[in-house]
């Protein structure tokens, strides 16, 4: 488990103790949005959605990106870390398996040396 | 890749690598000392497979390993602390080329099929190994990365803290 600074928690858990925010989340989920749709879906002014947005970019919940004049709005880097721990536990795993199969095939070798020796 | 000879007598681990290739595939790779013919061997005989398909890190040790390595074959491995509480990973074999191929579907999942393709290469008494894994669909890595589940997780213990919180994070 990674551990947090406090800060950060507290950071976290201020961006999702908003019911607006956390199903902001969860539309993201679904797919990217821009602040528009947001706004539109959840019944929202933008200035409004804007600082709900703000608020989950500091969390590192969500990033946003501005092509023209549209920002749009996705699942921030928690994400990526999910993947990255992830990956990182699927290494491992094949990592120690790769290890035990080391000595499998060093094992295989020493037998046929052996024997080839024998038959010579 | 020419390996320098270390006059060490332990040979340097071999690193394992792992990269998403795409948004369903995921590549390993790794090289072992030894010819590719004993690699597979330890790929293809159950006897051997058992010995290194569970290392002790996994926390589950492997209480049955059938595989009938020919095309159209099948497998079936069964983990578990005792015989209470087991899994299964089964499918079948669809390409088997001695020393250098090796592909099997596995099929416990709900989403599909995923397709794992193993080749083993050999180069001066090494062998380099990769092994490719084809997920069915986005969904099935995202279920396997367990991003849903995480998300869901952090709300319910949000859920929890802000009850035993009550009236003060109404306040503030």
């Amino acid at each position: 488990m990674v551990q947090y600074p406090a800060t950060r928690l507290d950071t976290s858990f201020a961006a999702l103790s908003d019911a607006t925010r956390r199903g902001v989340l969860e539309q993201l989920g679904r797919s990217d949005a821009s602040i528009t749709d947001l706004a539109e879906q959840f019944h929202m002014t933008l200035t409004g959605m804007r600082k709900h947005v703000r608020v989950l970019e500091q969390a590192d919940l969500v990033t946003t990106s501005k092509v023209g004049r549209v920002r749009t709005c996705k699942l921030g880097e928690r994400r990526l870390d999910d993947e990255t721990a992830w990956i990182e536990r699927y290494r491992d795993l094949w990592d120690s398996r790769f290890d035990e199969l080391d000595k499998v095939v060093e094992e295989l070798e020493r037998k046929e040396t052996v024997n080839g020796r024998k038959k010579r | 890749m020419d390996a320098r000879r270390d006059s060490e007598p332990t040979a340097v681990k071999n690193r394992t690598t792992v990269e998403r290739k795409s948004e369903r595939e995921f590549v390993v790779t790794r090289t072992f000392n030894g010819p590719a013919r004993l690699v597979f061997d330890a790929w293809t005989k159950p006897e051997l497979l058992k010995r290194w398909w569970t290392p002790k890190s996994m926390g589950m040790s492997l209480l049955s390993c059938e595989a009938d390595v020919r095309v159209g074959g099948s497998y079936r491995f069964v983990f578990g602390h005792d015989d209470s509480k087991t899994m299964a990973f089964f499918g079948r074999y669809i390409e088997v080329t001695p020393h250098s191929r090796l592909v099997w579907t596995n099929e416990e999942g709900d989403g599909g099929e995923a397709v794992t393709t193993v080749t083993f290469e050999e180069k001066g008494g090494k062998t380099l190994l990769v092994l490719h894994e084809l997920h069915p669909s986005k969904e099935a890595v995202d279920e396997a990365i367990g991003f849903g589940e995480g998300l869901r997780e952090t709300f319910e213990q949000l859920d929890e803290l802000l009850v035993t919180l009550g009236a003060s994070a109404e306040r503030s």
